[in-house]
């Protein structure tokens, strides 16, 4: 596709420079452009007008934008894992070395496997998917899917950690202007006038927008001179901040907004230097401006995404920017004055143009157009276009008689050409007006909706607002500006700025053109497209309203139009417009679809900012951390924690170091770290009662220096926390909870003393990180911490199970409790997190002699299953009471009220089939269940299969030498003695319910 | 992204600085008569919530501030805060009487109450 340069000559191409000469490469190709070239100008002159192929039926697709409401013209830039994918090459700025390729084609560009999915294309019409991959139902996962994924999706992601770094900015504006633009300068000026803080962010490289081809004069001069000036103006301003290269993606509840700024995109010397690579702002503006122009519609007629038809604004950019023609010989189609000055900028150039007017006749930029010399066809509409082999190329045009309303065309003339310029009108960019809930109404001279009511600060102004006129876009522009600056501010006065005094061509109105007749029935190889990037034609949605779709909401989702990135920026008015037809309604009786953000994609690398690898979550450890580090711990995250699963030795794999630990615990002694079990201080004369309220059980009968397991229920009678509580005091407790709980059971004693029991006199202090926390369990503990010099009594009488010690372990200041988790003789030692270390190291010193070894959290898990205890979220998965797990007894039958006390009396709770809490063995010992498998009421070859309860808790117990588990299973407490079938892939396990308690049922090791 | 004041230590920030607490004013039948607590109304207070277009009352926690719960007066339609006020109080007597709905049944009697003092 080489075949004629497109590069004009002479000093056309107001932006680039033809001395700076660029390399690059697309799909591998050594190319070359100039500096202030895009991708997009670049590779069309270089003669290459294929950018990539289409997303369902594979077609040949080129450029049709110019800025970022191209559809088209998606690529990946960049290589490894600095490839970005999907970008929009009317977008991305030319640099030495860019390397970019096209997308969802295979094997290459010009010849596409997929693109049979064409020829076949009257099978794949709207809602193909939904009626097509229906059965057999095992084909979509095998088949189907596969497949599907294949042929479609967009650009690949890239491969690798990313290289770059990304930052958030949290900013605060008194007025945000978004788009620079002729009216977003006006009403940043005028809002800056006042004194206000103002942001201007555009997402081009430049400001103005369209200004430089847009005509018109602006105090008698080119608007681009004016343009210049106020850039100029508002980049010395001090109270004013511009961005380009900035896209605002989304607009949020009280003004809330987010820039998605290219740093150094455009000049990967900037990365080198240490800039990030994108910065995301987010706005928190007083009121918001929005001047965010208008897209150009494409026309819907037959075949009208062959590669060379594009937006007539984005023909008259590439000629007047970039000094690129589209193509040698061309057509304007249109219908509105508009495009006539594409025509113009076209024959200027010296290529040749020819204009077709679906409208009796133009306003005056027709005269000067006819006056150059331009051969204008009124009344005519392109039936179709011819291409060469393949659709890669277009030959000529078929033009029409056009009558609106009438149905097929009778006689045609046939126009040879390379490149059709369509423009159907302009709609306002009103997607970030409607991000949060902002109202539309439709205006017929426009045919298009604008901004209507709003319920945050926001205007807008300029072609943003429908209002296309220069002068009324600059009239209403410095008076949004002054407005809104006041009510951001109101302390500020107007500087009563006047708007410049502007001209411009006066233009005749539009007229609307849905849909332009063709030659034969749709599917006849004629596709009117109207969602380019999603491949939905007119058919498509006449066939969604056929079928009943009859809200547009529903052809939406039926059709996919107007979703994905594109977001229906090119499609929405026009595919509307062919709904109306198609039902006899009008446009705003079909009403318009949800524009949601972001209004283009931006980079996972900007919403992940720097919170990536260290700064991902803050990481907590214990006062023992090094230790376990030194010591080849295996850790696993518990909430924030990093808690030290097992420690392997030599060339001990997990399972052997920790049933080493678990004997060790059994027999002689063990060691674990326990600090992160959360400790909440309950403190004040109330606390006992407030208790009451907040555990099952009871707790103003404890005795000081005693200490009591307590469950905790939520309001609807389910397990959220467990742990013990000592009384340190009459008016002080200390409360354990799961090492998970601790932040929010802290905050759920907080809610109910400040919303319900408000008159408490009652303190909550969380104190986990306070202490320092060490379990000595076995039945060598006693013997341990006698080594360490306590300043109180040891013995099984002065010192019994569940009751506490304060006082000194040799220099240590210490509480010690006198609980269990494992079942054997065991102590709880908390020393002040300072001195925790020290403890710990003094420990170990004094078990030596004892064979104490340290163990880790899967130990501890698999103890404490060995005796049957619960894990609140292993046992309990927030829908299951104190009954359930067999803990009904504390449940308190005195206590006139506590959380969850009356839910509990419901009858679903009572019901006896309620999964209960039992202990399984498997018929093998060596067979360990999985977790959550579950049991079958009765085995079958297949399934279904009902099942009665699933496994919670599983493992190979090493005291036990053999597998053990816990399941909650229907009135499971019944079934005791009777054998369960757990069904699992290619086998069948089998497990008899027996009590839950496997080791050591009586409690002797335990009050040893 | 909603603005939220607390109006306990005057803080004021992104939504996300506090926690939402769904509705406000529910009453806990249980604190107040343990004993004879109907089936129909330990639902109510458990499920049964309003969701009005309009004018709405709910609770928020100040997470990253001061800690505490208060109450907020907020449009579900505009999104705009009409009133912050305390946990254990009532709205201001003119948004009593702007309420609609269930709420303003809710508030007649409370509304009697406020002009009585």
């Amino acid at each position: 596709m080489t075949s004629k340069p497109y590069r004009l000559g002479g000093a056309a191409g107001r932006l680039i420079d033809r001395t700076r000469r660029i390399h690059f490469t697309f799909d591998g190709q050594s190319m070359t452009g100039f500096a202030g070239d895009t991708l997009a100008s670049a590779v069309m002159a270089n003669g290459q007008r294929i950018f990539g192929r289409s997303f369902k039926y594979h077609r040949p697709r080129g450029l049709v934008g110019l800025g970022s409401e191209e559809m088209n013209a998606l690529v990946g830039v960049g290589e490894g894992s600095r490839h970005e994918p999907n970008l929009r090459a009317t977008q991305v700025e030319l640099y030495d070395g860019l390397a970019a390729v096209s997308q969802n084609r295979w094997p290459s560009l010009q010849f596409d496997v997929g693109s049979l999915n064409n020829v076949f294309s009257r099978f794949f019409p709207g809602g193909f998917y939904y009626k097509t991959f229906m059965w057999p139902r095992k084909f979509w996962k095998s088949v189907y899917e596969p497949l599907i994924r294949r042929a479609a999706g967009l650009g690949k992601a890239p491969e690798g950690r990313d290289p770059d770094s990304y930052e958030h900015l949290h900013v605060h504006c008194d007025v945000l202007v978004v788009g620079a633009g002729v009216a977003g300068l006006a009403a940043a000026e005028a809002a800056a006038a006042t004194g206000a803080r103002v942001l201007l962010a555009d997402e081009n490289p430049r400001l103005g927008g369209l200004a430089d081809i847009a005509g018109g004069a602006i105090e008698g001069a080119a608007q681009l001179g004016w343009v210049q000036a106020k850039a100029a103006q508002l980049a010395e301003a001090e109270n004013v901040h511009v961005l380009t290269r900035a896209t605002c993606v989304g607009h949020w509840h009280h003004n809330y907004l987010m820039l998605f700024e290219r740093v150094a995109d455009h000049d990967p010397g900037l990365l080198r230097d240490g800039a990030p690579r994108h910065r995301l702002w987010k706005v928190r503006a007083g009121q918001v401006i929005l001047a965010t122009g208008a897209i150009e519609r494409p026309l819907a007629f037959a075949n009208n995404d062959r590669p060379g038809i594009m937006l007539a604004t984005a023909a008259r950019g590439l000629v007047e920017r970039y000094g690129v023609a589209p193509g040698s010989s061309g057509i304007v189609f249109t219908n509105n004055d508009n495009a006539y000055r594409t025509a113009l900028a076209l024959k200027a150039a010296g290529v040749a143009v020819r204009v077709v007017d679906s409208r009796g006749r133009g306003g005056v930029l027709a005269d000067q157009a006819r006056q150059a010399g331009i051969d204008i066809m009124n009344n005519a509409a392109i039936a179709g276009v011819e291409t060469s082999l393949g659709g890669l190329n277009i030959r000529s045009a078929k033009i029409a008689t056009y009558r609106k309303g009438s149905g097929r065309v009778v006689n045609e003339t046939k126009l040879d050409c390379d490149f059709i310029a369509m423009s159907g009108g302009f709609n306002p960019a009103v997607h970030l007006w409607c991000h949060n809930g902002g109202k539309l109404k439709f205006d017929v001279a426009l045919q298009s909706f604008r901004p209507d009511a709003h319920r945050d600060g926001i205007r807008a102004v300029g072609a943003a607002n429908g209002t296309l006129d220069l002068a009324a876009a600059l009239a209403e522009a410095y008076a949004a500006g002054d407005q809104a600056a006041r009510a951001a501010r109101p302390k500020l006065k107007s500087a009563k700025l006047k708007a410049p005094k502007a001209s411009q061509e006066v233009e005749a109105p539009l007229e609307a053109l849905w849909f332009s007749p063709a030659t034969g029935k749709y599917n006849e190889g004629n596709k009117h497209f109207i969602d380019f990037q999603n491949d939905v034609t007119a058919a498509d949605l006449e066939l969604a309203q056929r079928e009943g779709y009859e809200s547009v909401e529903h052809t939406k989702r039926y059709t996919t139009f107007g979703m994905a990135t594109d977001q229906g920026k090119t499609s929405n008015i026009n595919g509307l417009g062919i709904l109306a037809e198609a039902s006899g309604k009008t446009i705003p009786e079909i009403g318009f679809t949800t524009f949601r953000p972001p209004y283009t994609p931006f980079s996972f690398g900007s919403i992940a900012g720097a919170l990536t690898k260290k700064l991902f979550l803050p990481i907590r450890r214990t006062p023992v951390f090094d230790w376990h580090l030194a010591n080849a711990a295996v850790f696993e995250p518990i909430g924030q924690w990093r808690r030290a699963y097992t420690y392997p030795r030599g060339s001990e794999d997990r399972h052997a170091a920790i049933a080493r630990e678990i004997l060790s615990v059994r027999n002689s002694v063990g060691l674990l770290d326990a600090s992160t079990l959360g400790k909440i201080e309950i403190k004040g004369p109330d606390a006992a009662e407030f208790l009451d309220r907040m555990y099952s059980n009871t707790f103003s009968t404890l005795k000081v220096g005693r200490c009591r397991y307590g469950l905790m229920m939520n309001e609807l009678g389910f397990l959220i926390d467990d742990g013990v509580t000592v009384r340190l005091a009459d008016d002080h407790f200390l409360m354990h909870t799961t090492s998970g709980g601790a932040d929010r059971i802290a905050a759920w004693l907080e809610e109910w003393l400040q919303t319900e029991w408000t008159q408490y006199k009652v303190f909550v202090t969380p104190v986990t990180e306070q202490w320092a926390q060490f379990a000595i369990a076995g039945p060598k503990a006693r013997e341990v911490l006698a080594k360490l010099e306590p300043s109180f009594e040891l013995s099984n009488e002065a010192f019994p199970h569940l009751s506490m010690k304060d006082g000194k372990l040799g220099p240590y200041p210490v509480r010690v409790f006198r609980i269990s988790f494992s079942g054997e003789l065991s102590y709880e030692v908390a020393v002040p997190a300072n001195l925790g270390r020290g403890l710990w190291d003094a420990i170990i010193d004094a078990g030596r002699e004892f064979g104490l070894t340290v163990y880790g959290t899967e130990a501890l898990h698999i103890l404490r299953a060995e005796k049957g205890y619960i894990v609140i979220g292993d046992e309990t998965d927030g829908t299951v009471t104190p009954a359930d797990v067999g803990l009904d007894g504390l449940v308190s039958k005195k206590k006139a009220d506590f959380i969850g006390k009356r839910s509990l009396e419901q009858s679903f709770l009572r019901r006896p089939d309620r999964k209960q809490l039992v202990g399984l063995l498997t018929e093998d010992p060596n067979d360990v269940l999985p977790d959550g498998a579950h049991a079958v009421k009765e085995l079958k070859d297949k399934p279904p299969m009902p099942t009665i309860g699933h496994v919670t808790s599983s493992y190979f117990s090493p005291t036990l030498q053999r597998s053990i588990a816990m399941a909650l299973i229907e009135n499971g407490r019944a079934l005791v003695g009777q054998t369960l079938a757990f069904p699992l892939e290619g086998k069948v396990m089998k497990a008899k319910i027996v009590d839950p308690v496997f080791y050591d049922k009586e409690g002797a090791r335990l009050n040893a | 992204m909603l603005i939220v004041t607390c109006p306990v230590c005057g803080a004021s920030g992104d939504e996300t600085d506090f926690h939402a607490g769904s509705e406000a004013h529910i009453r806990r039948p249980a604190t107040h008569d343990p004993t004879h607590i109907s089936d129909q109304a330990q639902r109510d207070y458990l499920f049964m919530r309003r969701n009005p277009k309009g004018l709405h009352f709910e609770r928020w926690r100040c997470d990253r501030g001061c800690g505490k719960w208060f109450h907020a007066a907020r449009d579900t339609v505009t999104m705009e805060f009409k009133a912050f006020y305390g946990a254990m109080e009532l709205p201001p007597v003119e948004l009593m009487e702007r309420a609609t709905g269930e709420w303003a049944s809710f508030f007649e009697d409370k509304i009697k109450a406020a002009k009585a003092r």
